[in-house]
């Protein structure tokens, strides 16, 4: 069964377009990840699946219930972290955790066992405001107060922004351990090294879906040879790049950049000679494999 | 019913975990009502005031005695001629100077008449003519005194008598208005800026993604401050008849639930601006010029409504503290029961009924 299931939503603020057509759905137990840019949608998108907007056209079911019709129910069923951090920061940790509990008619205690792996790394500082936190800290609090009702599905959007790399490695096991548990995670990301921590992931771009699939099998439909490409003058590297004849994308990651070539005719040695003649120094080419942030670009370049 | 608690626990944390709310509470009302009582003042005490006597008569002495002896006027200058007058009001040192026209007593023998020329600084026009008005009232009152045991026939004498507040007090006009104001201020000041802080700081999204009712979240926000605003209510009685000494003449438990009318009408005014706008700075904005000023001068607290022009008076009808003001004083002042304010109520439910319909008209189950 789909735990949730969306049909051709459609959403747009006066003439600004946050969503276009987008259709998917999400398998019971599963970790789906939406992997996009800020401003591609993804926030519009969560709102809409935990009842806080209307689509302006389409359907969208959670649960099996209707987004806009039956939006009491899944009220209660779901568990919702918003990106922007939404506790109350003048109250403790404690206090929060209490707070959502109660609203849901719940205890910390009944549903313990479910946050104690996050829970009890913040615990220790349970009686600090939660305004006091550290980025790492205050998500993993709002990720148990996203749980302590025991919810079936979870919505979390951009948990991990904002949050250095140690936190959001263990943030990543938490979520792990959670839809080992059975619950249904709805994730979103704007860091393309997180998507091969999803089940299945959505590549999202400008409102629209550019592919649902699992990461790996993204990865290996690219379908085309890349050569990682580093030398001296980068910025000189990327416009010698562009302007050779065989040249099909060229983009910056990092100190290297990823070059792919028309109908895949790639050739190393060509490429070295074509760029030492143009004077690069310390040059450095290697074939690697696609990874997402590679596959993302392309599909965006087919897009547009 | 817990959950609902639970969220008003919550909202009591807020309060008394923000110096500023909890100084707006506690600290305001009783330094309103002390500043209002001890500092705006109509009445007069020890206004200087200075003498030219041109006669220097037995009767220009019985009443500059009386003048001095009631405790309104202390004499600072005694003059000998006009042209120190100007010079006195010059520099400040009198708000008022008495002149006796010379051979006094003779002509108050001979023609039953003598004249008396009283002359105030009218750059503060409201002491001015109180100055004025109290100096000639014990002149009067010496002269009918005298002139009742000439047992001259025909006299006319005026007696007047200040109903409800016969000594002129001040803290009479002001209980009622600063009460009015404390609560409009607590209740919808505070009210609106709490819930739109939750929208500020996106709090408001996952209460909304929750399975906390719009209207559980509304009255558990303004339950606290309808609790504290109470509370506030008999801190204001309590002061106002222990410091100042103003009496309650009518029914007590009718004030208080008069008070309580008037508090929810306050919460429901918050309540609609809370709905109404998005940001904290324009919610205390929208209760600062659009309640307190109205609350403060369109209300018939420092002036009369009846004085105003026709456009003024509209606005004061269609202004909550107006009627509020009328029932404490009724009650307060008057002693007068239920009958007595039963049409002001009746407005104020009203109201109430208008604001709680269109907050939750207005009040959104969903983002924008």
């Amino acid at each position: 069964m789909n735990t949730v299931i969306v049909e051709n939503i459609h959403k747009s603020y006066k003439k600004i377009v946050a969503l276009e057509d987008i259709t998917f759905s999400v398998d019971k137990g599963e970790i789906f990840g939406f992997i996009g840019p800020d401003g591609a949608g993804k926030t519009s998108l969560f709102r809409i699946l935990v009842t806080l907007l209307l689509p302006d056209s389409g359907k969208a079911t959670v649960m099996g219930l209707d987004v806009v019709k039956d939006y009491k129910k899944i009220r209660k069923m779901v568990g919702y972290m918003p990106g922007r951090f939404s506790l109350y920061q003048d109250l403790t940790v404690e206090e929060n955790l209490t707070f959502f509990a109660t609203i849901f008619s719940t205890t910390i205690q009944e549903n313990y066992h479910l946050i104690k792996d996050i829970y009890s790394q913040i615990e220790p500082f349970k009686d600090r405001r939660a305004g006091a936190l550290s980025g790492g800290m205050k998500q993993k609090l709002a990720l148990s107060c996203a749980l302590i009702h025991k919810p079936e599905v979870l919505f979390l959007d951009e948990p991990t922004t904002g949050v250095d790399a140690v936190s959001r490695k263990e943030f990543w096991e938490m979520l792990k351990s959670l839809r080992n548990a059975g619950i249904t995670i709805v994730v979103s990301t704007p860091y393309m090294d997180e998507a091969s921590l999803c089940d299945r992931v959505a590549l999202i771009q400008n409102g629209s879906i550019l592919k649902i699939d699992k990461p790996d099998l993204i990865t290996s439909s690219f379908g085309k040879n890349i050569l990682a490409i580093r030398s001296s003058n980068i910025h000189k590297l990327l416009n010698d790049l562009s302007n050779y004849p065989a040249c099909d994308s060229v983009f910056p990651f990092g100190q290297y950049v990823h070059y792919t070539a028309k109908e895949n005719r790639i050739s190393k040695e060509e490429l070295e000679k074509y760029l030492t003649a143009l004077g690069h120094q310390q040059l450095e080419i290697n074939p690697i494999e696609p990874n997402i942030e590679d596959c993302f670009m392309s599909l965006m370049n087919e897009a547009s | 019913m817990k959950h609902f608690l639970g969220f008003v626990i919550k909202e009591f944390y807020h309060i008394f975990r923000d110096k500023r709310t909890l100084a707006i509470l506690f600290i305001m009302p009783v330094v309103q009502m002390l500043l209002f009582g001890y500092v705006v003042t109509n009445e007069i005490k020890d206004a200087k005031i200075g003498i030219l006597d041109h006669s220097q008569d037995v009767v220009t002495k019985k009443i500059t005695d009386k003048l001095v002896s009631s405790g309104y006027f202390v004499v600072t200058k005694v003059l000998t001629s006009e042209d120190q007058i100007g010079a006195c009001f010059r520099n400040a040192s009198v708000k008022e100077v008495v002149v006796f026209e010379p051979d006094f007593a003779v002509k108050l023998q001979r023609d039953n008449k003598a004249a008396v020329h009283l002359i105030a600084d009218a750059s503060d026009a409201n002491s001015a003519n109180l100055i004025v008005s109290y100096t000639s009232a014990i002149i009067n009152d010496y002269v009918q005194k005298e002139n009742a045991q000439a047992a001259i026939p025909m006299q006319i004498g005026i007696e007047s008598r200040m109903l409800y507040n016969e000594e002129l007090k001040g803290v009479y006009m002001f209980v009622p208005g600063t009460m009015t104001l404390i609560l409009v201020l607590i209740c919808a000041l505070l009210t609106s800026v709490s819930i739109v802080r939750e929208k500020e700081l996106g709090t408001m999204e996952i209460l909304l993604a929750s399975p906390l009712r719009p209207l559980q979240i509304i009255i558990g926000k303004v339950m606290p401050y309808a609790v504290l605003s109470f509370v506030n209510v008999i801190t204001i009685l309590l002061l106002s008849n222990f410091v100042f000494g103003l009496p309650i003449q009518g029914s007590i438990v009718l004030l208080l639930l008069e008070s309580m009318l008037f508090i929810l009408l306050s919460l429901s005014v918050g309540i609609f601006i809370s709905t109404s706008t998005s940001s904290q700075q324009t919610a205390m904005l929208m209760s600062m010029m659009g309640l307190m000023l109205p609350t403060i001068i369109l209300s018939g607290f420092i002036y009369p409504v009846e004085n105003m022009p026709l456009v003024l008076q509209w606005l004061c009808h269609v202004n909550p503290s107006t009627y509020f003001i009328i029932i404490i004083k009724n009650i307060m002042l008057k002693g007068l029961g239920f009958m007595g304010v039963w049409k002001e109520t009746l407005v104020l439910c009203g109201m109430i009924v208008f604001f709680i319909t269109m907050s939750v008209r207005k009040f959104k189950i969903r983002l924008e």
